[in-house]
C-alpha cells in the first residue's frame, strides 16, 4: 500500500479548510504536487506543504499527525482509500464521504460523517455534536456507511439520518436520532434525553439504558428479542465492539414513535433485569 | 469393476442443468429450525410435479449463522429463475414465515438474484421495516409471535440435477440397508441434496409411456416383477432396486456425492450398482461410474 504521511509542522489556532486531504485528491500526484495542494488557513490561501511536512507519495493511505482539532474537512467527499489521523480532528471529518475508511486516534469535532453515504469512520476517542447528522436546511443527513465512536458522542447524533449505522460505545447526548428518517443508531452507554424526537422511521437501540423515560410521543409496545438486533450485535462484535452474549440473547422494550409524525420509528431499550 | 465384491456397471448417470438456491433457516432451537426446513422441503421430490426439488443440506451450529441461533441449510433446485422465484415465495412464505421463531437468510453468492423478502414484506401491511447491513437488505415483518426476519434477495446459480445411481439388491431388505448407508455417507458432502423421501426413490422412471398423455412411466427394465414380461436390465438374483437421485450446486459436488454413495452402498446383499441414463439424449452431464474410482 502506498502511503503519504502529513505531519503538522506547528500547532494552528486559525481554522484550516483541509478538504484537499483525501485519497481522491492525492490520486496520481507526486509528493511535490501533494505539497502544493491548496488549503485555507483563516481567510488566507496556503498549501499543504506550508502546514505539513509531507513524506512518501501515493494515495491509498494518508496518515495525518499532530493536533488537528482546528483542521476541518479531512477526508471530505472521499470515495476510497484510508486516512489515519493521529491526534484530534476538526469539524466535518469525512463529511459527504461515499467510501473508504477513516480511523481517528483521538477526538473528533462536530459534523463528523455528516451526510456520508458510504464507507467507515472509526473514532477511538469521543465525538462532539451532530455526529452523522444533517446540515442545517437540508432534508436528509447520513445516507449510508458506518460510524463507530468508542467514546461518548454529543447531542443530535444521526439527526435526519436516512440510512446507515452509527454506533457509540460510550454515552450519547440529547436529541439523538432527532427527526430520523431511517437507519440504525446503537448506543452502549446511556441514551440522552429526548431521543428520537420527531423520528419517522429508524431504530435507536439503547444498551445501557436511558437518561430519562422516552418522550410521551413514544408508546410502549412490547418486550421481545428482535432477531435483527442479534444479527447487528454479532456483526458489531465481529468489528471488535464489546458486545456481551446477554445483550444478544436478552429482551428489549420496544417504544414506537414519534406519533406526532409517521410513528414508525422505534427505541429499543435493553432490559438489563 | 468391483468394489467390496459388488459389480459396478460400466455406465453413466445422466444429469441436467438446473438452478440452485440455498436458504439458511434459523430458529430459537434446533427443533424449530429443523421443523421449518422439513416443511420447506416437503413435497419437493421431483421438479416435474412438485415445481422444485429440495432437501436439507445440513445443520449449522449457532455460532455460524447470521443471528447466532441454530440453523439448517436447505437447497432448492428448479429448472429456471422464474420457477425459483415462484417456489421460494411459496415455500418461504408458507413454510418458514408461518413457523414459530424462525428467520430466513440467503446462503449463496448467486449469479442471479430473486426477490423474496422484498415481496413477502407486503404481508406486513405497511408496518414492515427494512434494515440494510453491509449491503444486504433484510425485512422485519411483524407477526403475531413477534417478528419474522427475511433477506430481501436470494442468490441463484447454475446447478446440476438428476445425478443418480441404482442399487440392485438380492432382497428389498438388502437394497434398503445399502441405500440408507449410502444416503448417510452422502449427507457429509456439502452442496448436494437427495430430494426423495429419506434420500431414496423406489419408483424410478423412464421417459416414455404407452399412454400418450404421460411423459414418464415406471422404469420397466428395473422392475423385478416385470422380469420376462418386458425387456429387463436385471441380472439373476436381483429382487429389489432402489435409486438415489442427487441434485448439487455444481457438477463436482454431484460427482463426489455419487462416489461416496456408491462406495457406501457396496456391501453384502448388493449385486450390482448401475445408473440411469437415456442414451445421452436427456442431460448435458454424464457421470461415468468407473471414472469416479480411477
Amino acid at each position: 500500500m502506498t502511503t503519504t504521511n502529513l505531519h503538522l509542522k506547528e500547532p494552528v489556532t486559525l481554522p484550516v479548510e483541509a478538504g484537499a486531504i483525501s485519497p481522491d485528491r492525492f490520486a496520481g500526484l507526486s509528493q511535490a504536487e501533494v505539497a502544493a495542494l491548496p488549503l485555507l488557513v483563516g481567510r488566507r490561501q496556503r498549501t499543504i506543504g506550508d502546514l505539513f511536512a509531507v513524506e512518501g507519495d501515493g494515495a491509498e493511505e494518508i496518515v495525518v499527525e499532530g493536533d488537528l482539532s482546528h483542521v476541518k474537512h479531512i477526508g471530505q467527499e472521499m470515495s476510497h482509500g484510508r486516512i489515519t489521523v493521529r491526534g484530534d480532528a476538526g469539524m466535518h471529518l469525512g463529511a459527504k464521504m461515499s467510501g473508504g475508511e477513516i480511523v481517528v486516534h483521538g477526538d473528533v469535532a462536530a459534523w463528523t460523517g455528516a451526510h456520508m453515504s458510504g464507507g467507515l469512520i472509526r473514532v477511538h476517542g469521543n465525538a462532539s455534536s451532530m455526529l452523522g447528522a444533517v446540515y442545517t436546511g437540508e432534508k436528509r443527513g447520513m445516507r449510508g456507511g458506518v460510524i463507530i465512536v468508542e467514546g461518548d458522542a454529543g447531542p443530535r447524533a444521526g439527526e435526519r439520518m436516512r440510512r446507515g449505522l452509527i454506533v457509540v460505545q460510550g454515552n450519547l447526548g440529547e436529541f439523538a436520532g432527532a427527526r430520523m428518517i431511517a437507519g440504525s443508531l446503537f448506543v452502549f452507554g446511556t441514551l440522552g434525553a429526548r431521543a428520537g424526537a420527531g423520528m419517522k422511521r429508524g431504530t435507536i437501540v439503547a444498551l445501557g439504558g436511558m437518561d430519562e423515560a422516552p418522550l410521551p410521543v413514544f408508546h410502549d409496545a412490547c418486550s421481545y428479542n428482535p432477531t435483527f438486533v442479534r444479527m447487528y450485535l454479532r456483526k458489531l462484535r465481529e468489528w471488535g465492539l464489546p458486545v456481551t452474549q446477554e445483550q444478544i440473547v436478552g429482551t428489549y422494550r420496544r417504544y414506537a414513535g414519534d406519533v406526532t409524525t409517521l410513528g414508525k420509528g422505534e427505541i429499543l431499550v435493553y432490559d438489563q433485569h | 469393476m468391483h468394489i467390496n465384491g459388488v459389480e459396478i456397471e460400466n455406465t453413466f448417470a445422466e444429469a441436467f442443468k438446473m438452478r440452485g438456491a440455498r436458504l439458511i433457516i434459523t430458529g430459537v432451537n434446533p427443533r424449530w429450525a429443523m421443523t421449518a426446513a422439513q416443511v420447506t422441503t416437503g413435497f419437493a421430490t421431483s421438479v416435474i410435479a412438485c415445481g422444485c426439488e429440495a432437501g436439507i443440506e445440513g445443520e449449522i451450529p449457532a455460532d455460524q449463522t447470521p443471528d447466532g441461533r441454530p440453523g439448517v441449510s436447505v437447497l432448492v433446485f428448479t429448472m429456471g429463475p422464474k420457477g425459483m422465484e415462484d417456489q421460494l415465495m411459496r415455500r418461504v412464505g408458507q413454510c418458514i414465515m408461518t413457523c414459530p421463531t424462525t428467520a430466513c437468510f440467503n446462503g449463496l453468492e448467486g449469479e442471479k438474484w430473486v426477490k423474496i423478502g422484498g415481496t413477502l414484506r407486503y404481508f406486513g401491511d405497511g408496518f414492515q421495516i427494512s434494515k440494510l447491513l453491509e449491503g444486504r437488505r433484510f425485512w422485519r415483518i411483524p407477526v403475531m409471535e413477534g417478528e419474522f426476519l427475511v433477506e430481501e434477495k436470494f442468490g441463484i446459480k447454475k446447478a446440476v440435477g438428476g445425478g443418480n445411481f441404482l442399487i440392485l439388491g438380492e432382497s428389498p431388505k438388502a437394497a434398503l440397508a445399502a441405500a440408507e448407508r449410502a444416503v448417510e455417507a452422502m449427507k457429509q458432502v456439502p452442496g448436494v441434496v437427495m430430494p426423495f423421501p429419506g434420500g431414496v426413490v423406489r419408483s424410478g422412471s423412464k421417459t416414455t409411456s404407452k399412454y400418450k398423455f404421460l411423459r414418464a412411466s415406471t422404469n420397466t427394465a428395473y422392475c423385478p416383477t416385470l422380469r420376462r414380461q418386458t425387456e429387463s436390465a436385471l441380472p439373476q438374483g436381483v429382487n429389489s432396486v432402489l435409486e438415489i437421485v442427487i441434485d448439487g450446486l455444481d457438477e463436482e459436488s454431484v460427482r463426489e456425492a455419487t462416489r461416496v454413495g456408491v462406495e457406501a452402498a457396496c456391501q453384502p446383499g448388493v449385486v450390482r450398482i448401475s445408473a440411469g441414463n437415456y442414451g445421452g439424449t436427456l442431460g448435458q452431464y454424464q457421470i461415468h461410474l468407473w471414472e469416479l474410482f480411477q
